[in-house]
C-alpha cells in the first residue's frame, strides 16, 4: 500500500470511528426514552455520567479501581512469567511435555473462574484469590502460544545452527527464544484481558473491594448507572492492560513489517 | 585446480524406517569425490536422495553405511569446513542483514571486530553493502538469497554444499545471481557441491555434473564441461556445445522419452 493511499484510509477510517461513537452515544442518550426503556433497565448517558461523579466523592471509586488494576497488574505479570517459563521448559522437554499434556489439557479446560470461590476459601477476603485466578487465567494461553511457537519453529533454521555447530543453548538463544516472541505476543495479549476477567470474578466472589465488588454492590441497590459506570472503568483498565502489552510488542517486535493501525 | 581431495563420498548407502516397519532405500552405493577449487553440480529425479547427500556431508544425517570425508577428516558430525545454503533464504526477520551475515560466525565465537570486518567485505563485494542494517523483510528474494549466500561464505568453508539455491526466484535474478556465485567460487577458489533440477544451471555452472538415477539413488553419468569460462555462466549460457550437453543430460534423465517425471524438468 502507498503511503498516500495509506493516509487516505487512516483518515477515512477515523472519520468513519467518531461518526460511529456520537450515533452510539446519541442513541443511548436518547434511545432509551425513545423505545420506553425505563431507566433502571438501561440509564441513559446522562445518568451514567450523573452517577459517575457521585461515586467518586461518595463510593471511593477511585481506590475501587486501583485495587482492580492493582490486582490485574501483579496476577498478569505473574501469571505471563510462569506461563512462558513453563512453556519454554515443556517446550525444551519433549518427554517432560508428553507425560504432563494430558493435565494441562485438563486444566486448560477446566473453567478457571470456578476456581475463585475455592481459593476465597482458602486466602480469605484479601487480594490474593483475585490475583491467583487472574494468575491461572493468563497462564494458559501464554504457556500454550509459547509451546506451539517453539515447536513450530522451521526445522531447516535449526539445522543451519546445526550446521555451524550451535550448542543447545545457542539453539535456544539464537534461533528459538527469539522466534517465539510474535506468538508470545498474541498470548500475552489475550492474557492481558483474560486478567481482568479472572480479578472480576474473584472480587464478585468475595471482598469489599475492587470493581468487582462495586458491580455487586450496584446490583444489591438495583443501582443500574452505578453498574454500568463500573463496567466502563473495568474496559478502561483491560484497555490500558492491553495497550501497555501493545507498547512493549511494538518495541520487541519492530523487526516486523509495519501493520496498519486497524490490525491492533 | 588442484588434486587434493575437499570432499569424498564413500560407498554411501542411506535407508529410512517407513511407517509400515519396511525399510526404504533411499541411496545406494554412492562413491564420488570433488577436488579442490572444483564446482560438481548433482542432477537426478525428485526423491532420488540428493539432498540427503547434501545432509550427509554437512554432518547433519549419518549414512546408514560408508563413510563422507570432508578436508580428509571423517565426517563424524557438523563441522566448520561445510556450510550449506538452501532454496530458503533461512534469514533470521529478527537480525538486520550485517547480523544475519554474522550469524555462522557468531556461533563459532569469532572475535566481534574480526565478524564485522568479514561482513562488510562480503556484503561490499555483493553490492549489499547500503543495506547491512536493513532487516531482510525490506529485501526482495534475489537479495535475500545473496545475503544467504554471504553468510555461507562468511565462516570461509572450504566445501560449499549447495541444495537448489536459486530455485525460488525469477529466471532473470537467477542469472544475476548464477554469475554471481560462480564469480564468487572461483575469486575465493572454494569447492562446491550444487544439487540442482536446472540443467543449464548444471551445465553453466559446474567443471562436472553427476547424473542420479531413480530411488535407490546411485550415480548412472559423469560429465565433464569442457567449456571455457566456469566464472561466467551467462557467457557460457551461448556456448554451442551447451545444447548437447543439456541434451544429453535429458537422455539420462529419460526426460522426453517417458512421462515428464514431475520436477525434474529444466
Amino acid at each position: 500500500m502507498s503511503n498516500a493511499s495509506r493516509n487516505a484510509l487512516v483518515r477515512r477510517g477515523t472519520a468513519a470511528s467518531v461518526a460511529v461513537l456520537v450515533v452510539f452515544l446519541a442513541a443511548w442518550q436518547w434511545g432509551p426514552g425513545l423505545l420506553g426503556i425505563p431507566s433502571f433497565i438501561v440509564p441513559p448517558l446522562s445518568m451514567v455520567a450523573e452517577e459517575a461523579v457521585r461515586m467518586m466523592h461518595v463510593n471511593n471509586v477511585l481506590l475501587h479501581t486501583g485495587v482492580t488494576a492493582g490486582e490485574v497488574i501483579v496476577g498478569f505479570v505473574i501469571g505471563s512469567l510462569l506461563g512462558a517459563g513453563i512453556g519454554y521448559a515443556l517446550g525444551m522437554s519433549p518427554t517432560a511435555e508428553f507425560a504432563l499434556s494430558p493435565y494441562i489439557l485438563a486444566l486448560q479446560i477446566a473453567p478457571k473462574v470456578a476456581f475463585a470461590p475455592l481459593f476465597i476459601l482458602w486466602m480469605g477476603f484479601t487480594v490474593y484469590p483475585k490475583i491467583l485466578v487472574a494468575i491461572l487465567i493468563v497462564f494458559f494461553p501464554v504457556m500454550v502460544n509459547v509451546l506451539t511457537a517453539l515447536r513450530t519453529v522451521d526445522p531447516d533454521l535449526i539445522n543451519l545452527a546445526r550446521a555451524f555447530k550451535a550448542s543447545r543453548a545457542q539453539i535456544f538463544w539464537k534461533i528459538e527464544f527469539p522466534a517465539s516472541m510474535p506468538p508470545l505476543f498474541a498470548g500475552l495479549r489475550i492474557g492481558s484481558t483474560l486478567a481482568v476477567v479472572g480479578v472480576v470474578v474473584g472480587e464478585l466472589v468475595g471482598g469489599n473491594m475492587g470493581l468487582g465488588y462495586l458491580l455487586s454492590f450496584g446490583e444489591g441497590q438495583a443501582n443500574t448507572p452505578m453498574v454500568f459506570v463500573t463496567i466502563l472503568l473495568l474496559t478502561l483498565v483491560g484497555g490500558i492492560a492491553y495497550l501497555l502489552v501493545i507498547l512493549l510488542e511494538m518495541r520487541v517486535l519492530h523487526y516486523l513489517p509495519k501493520r496498519a493501525l486497524g490490525g491492533l | 585446480m588442484s588434486d587434493v581431495i575437499r570432499l569424498e563420498y564413500r560407498d554411501i548407502t542411506m535407508r529410512f524406517a517407513q511407517g509400515t516397519g519396511k525399510m526404504l532405500t533411499a541411496i545406494s552405493g554412492v562413491s564420488f569425490a570433488v577436488r579442490d577449487g572444483e564446482v560438481v553440480s548433482l542432477i537426478g529425479p525428485s526423491g532420488c536422495g540428493k539432498s540427503t547427500l547434501l545432509n550427509i556431508g554437512s554432518g547433519l544425517s549419518a549414512p546408514s553405511e560408508g563413510q563422507a570425508f570432508v578436508d580428509g577428516e571423517r565426517v563424524e558430525g557438523p563441522n566448520a569446513h561445510v556450510a550449506f545454503m538452501l532454496q530458503k533464504d533461512l534469514l533470521l526477520p529478527w537480525r538486520t542483514i550485517a547480523e544475519n551475515v554474522m550469524f555462522g560466525v557468531e556461533i563459532q565465537r569469532l572475535p566481534l571486530a574480526e565478524r564485522k570486518r568479514r561482513a562488510q567485505t562480503l556484503l561490499e563485494s555483493l553490492g549489499l553493502a547500503e543495506f547491512s542494517g536493513h532487516y531482510p523483510h525490506q529485501l526482495s528474494g534475489g537479495m535475500r538469497q545473496r545475503v544467504a549466500l554471504a553468510r555461507t561464505l562468511a565462516v570461509d568453508p572450504s566445501v560449499l554444499l549447495l541444495d537448489e539455491p536459486f530455485s525460488a526466484v525469477d529466471a532473470q535474478t537467477r542469472m544475476v545471481l548464477q554469475r554471481e556465485l560462480a564469480q564468487t567460487l572461483k575469486r575465493a577458489g572454494k569447492t562446491a557441491l550444487l544439487i540442482t533440477h536446472d540443467l543449464l544451471e548444471a551445465v553453466t555452472l559446474s567443471d562436472r555434473v553427476l547424473v542420479m538415477s531413480k530411488r535407490p539413488g546411485h550415480i548412472i553419468d559423469e560429465i565433464k564441461i569442457e567449456l571455457p569460462g566456469r566464472d561466467n555462466p551467462i557467457a557460457r549460457r551461448r556456448e554451442p556445445k551447451v545444447a548437447e550437453y543439456v541434451a544429453r543430460l535429458m537422455d539420462r534423465l529419460d526426460i522426453g522419452g517417458t512421462p515428464l517425471e514431475a520436477g525434474a524438468t529444466a
